[in-house]
């Protein structure tokens, strides 16, 4: 069982989810972030042009079992790239062992609760 | 001229008031500070409405879209506050040009032939052009509401300007014009006190054209559309019910008897709306909701507003219910039929305005009804008045359908109207205004 962490464009976050539910990922988390990264994004703030510290992003949390590291991975990259090359701020993805996963409700534990 | 003011008291006043206006316009009518005073303060809470209209509409949309949905609302306060001084006020105010279908006075062209003007009732006409101005601004930003998450901000702004120059000012001519031709069917004209006809079945039917040409949203009605903040929402409701005393009690360019009666029956519509709607949701789901309380507000709102000067209480009573009922019913079919008037322009403003417009007839004062019968030489009832207000209504509706359907087909063959799928998905505050509204907030 794997984590997969994902940190992608708030803009972006529409068309990785429906991606994902394309790709029969339905169980995910979402949050909302903010940190840095090599991204130095300018804003527009009152006419002048300004690059905040901290840039806000969408963290996706999911937790899969091996054979479903794979599609989940490059589902979320293809649809979280801004354009065909990518561009910096497009996010990265952490993959992360697993130890325990429980459903509350029945208290499953391991790879069938996920 | 007595005669006219006598009849401007009696069945609602700005319409009247307004004759009587362009009458004295160079005139030394001394100014009636406590008219003046009340106009002023509704002048102001009507634009109050405006900024209340885009917390409502915007806690009503999702996180991305917040700024976007606002805008709408406030930049209307910009666009149509501007075209209200450059043509706005002469093509509502003005006399009857091209058969009747506007009005021009060059005079109101710029204002600038108003500067030293005082009404008949005693306001500096730049009051009463700065009053009716502001209904110019909140009807096309209530139309947002039909086709809110999906459109182009630039094919809004021009959408707004075409709609406010071709529909909203000839509607405002016929209307409260005095040589405006709803004004002068049947006895008295029809009843209109503060824009049922105009504001509301106007923005109303032209959302609900808008809707249907423009199409669902992404997902609808299978995606829920979560509200991103429902307590702005209340807090738009609750600004725009204070809102509407101007709104209402203002459109009878007075301070006296009849800002009283219109300032009751709107309390009591708005009330009886509200209360309506939340007993109707406790019975049919078991809970009572705070969007549903504010829309119930304003389901009683829109139905009292033709009919504010005419009614009593008991009558305002009894529109508020219909209103709510009617309404929330409406709501019900739009589900069934599916089409994605998002945030129910349609099915509060214009089945609401609807609804007012007709059901008045029935609630009518007395005295009203014998000063119409003095005008109509003998008898007047209320079912003469009824066809009066059907045929309005029926003018109203065939009128925005078609110049909406008109103006929407040339903007989004032009400018584009309709969003991209994936400028929808991004949201209108990124796509359009490279902004965000909520800071940390979770996104829904």
């Amino acid at each position: 069982m794997k984590l997969i962490t994902a940190i992608i464009r708030e803009n972006k976050l529409d068309q990785v989810r429906e991606a994902l539910i394309e790709a029969k990922i339905t169980r995910i988390t979402v949050s909302r972030v903010s940190g840095h990264g090599q991204q130095l994004r300018e804003e527009i703030y009152r006419g002048a042009k300004v690059v905040p510290n901290l840039i806000p992003k969408v963290r996706i949390d999911i937790a899969v079992n091996q054979e479903f590291v794979d599609i989940t991975v490059n589902t979320i990259i293809k649809a979280a790239r801004s354009n065909a090359k990518g561009d910096v701020g497009d996010g990265k993805i952490f993959i992360t062992p697993l130890e325990e996963c429980i459903r509350i409700r029945t208290g499953e534990r391991g790879g069938k609760a996920i | 001229m007595k005669g006219l003011l006598k009849r401007s008291a009696l069945a609602g006043g700005i319409l009247l008031f307004f004759a009587a206006g362009s009458a004295f316009a160079a005139d030394s009518t001394p100014i009636d500070t406590g008219v003046t005073a009340w106009m002023l303060t509704s002048t102001a809470l009507v634009l109050l409405m405006i900024p209340g209209l885009a917390m409502f509409y915007g806690g009503l949309v999702r996180t991305k879209n917040v700024l976007g949905t606002m805008m709408h609302s406030f930049v209307a306060m910009g666009i149509m506050a501007v075209l209200w001084v450059v043509v706005g006020y002469s093509m509502g105010f003005g006399s009857s040009v091209l058969g009747g279908w506007f009005g021009w006075n060059n005079d109101y062209f710029l204002l600038k032939g108003i500067d030293e003007t005082i009404t008949s009732a005693g306001v500096p006409e730049y009051v009463f052009s700065m009053f009716q101005g502001k209904f110019a601004i909140i009807t096309p930003a209530l139309i947002a509401g039909a086709f809110a998450e999906r459109v182009s901000f630039r094919g809004y702004v021009v959408f707004i300007v075409l709609w406010g120059l071709f529909v909203y000012n000839p509607l405002c001519h016929w209307v409260w014009s005095a040589d405006g031709f709803l004004f002068n069917m049947g006895a008295m004209g029809a009843i209109d006190f503060a824009g049922g006809t105009v504001v509301h079945i106007a923005s109303g039917v032209s959302g609900l054209v808008a809707a249907l040409y423009l199409g669902s949203r992404r997902g609808h009605p299978k995606t829920a559309v979560a509200p991103s903040n429902l307590v702005m929402t209340m807090i738009g409701a609750g600004l725009l019910w204070v809102g509407w005393f101007g709104f209402n009690a203002g459109s009878s360019v007075s301070s006296g008897l009849l800002t009283a009666q219109a300032l009751t029956a709107t309390q009591v519509a708005a009330a009886a709306g509200a209360i309506t709607w939340i007993v109707v949701e406790a019975i049919q789901h078991g809970k009572s909701t705070a969007l549903g309380f504010a829309s119930g507000i304003l389901a009683g709102l829109v139905a009292v507003t033709p009919a504010a000067g005419v009614v009593q209480p008991a009558g305002a009573l009894a529109l508020g219910i219909a209103a709510a009922l009617i309404c929330y019913g409406a709501i019900i079919i739009k589900n069934r039929l599916g089409y994605d008037d998002s945030l129910d322009a349609f099915g509060i403003h214009g089945v609401g305005g609807i609804v007012g417009s007709l059901l008045l007839v029935f609630f009518i004062r007395k005295s009203w009804m014998s000063t119409a019968a003095e005008a109509a030489g003998g008898s007047w009832t209320l079912w003469q008045q009824l066809g009066v207000q059907a045929a309005a209504v029926g003018i109203a509706i065939a009128y925005a359908a078609v110049l909406t359907l008109i103006i929407i087909f040339v903007v989004n063959k032009t400018v584009g109207f309709r969003s991209s799928t994936e400028a929808e998905m991004q949201g209108l505050d990124h796509t359009y205004h490279g902004e965000q509204g909520y800071g940390m907030l979770n996104p829904r």
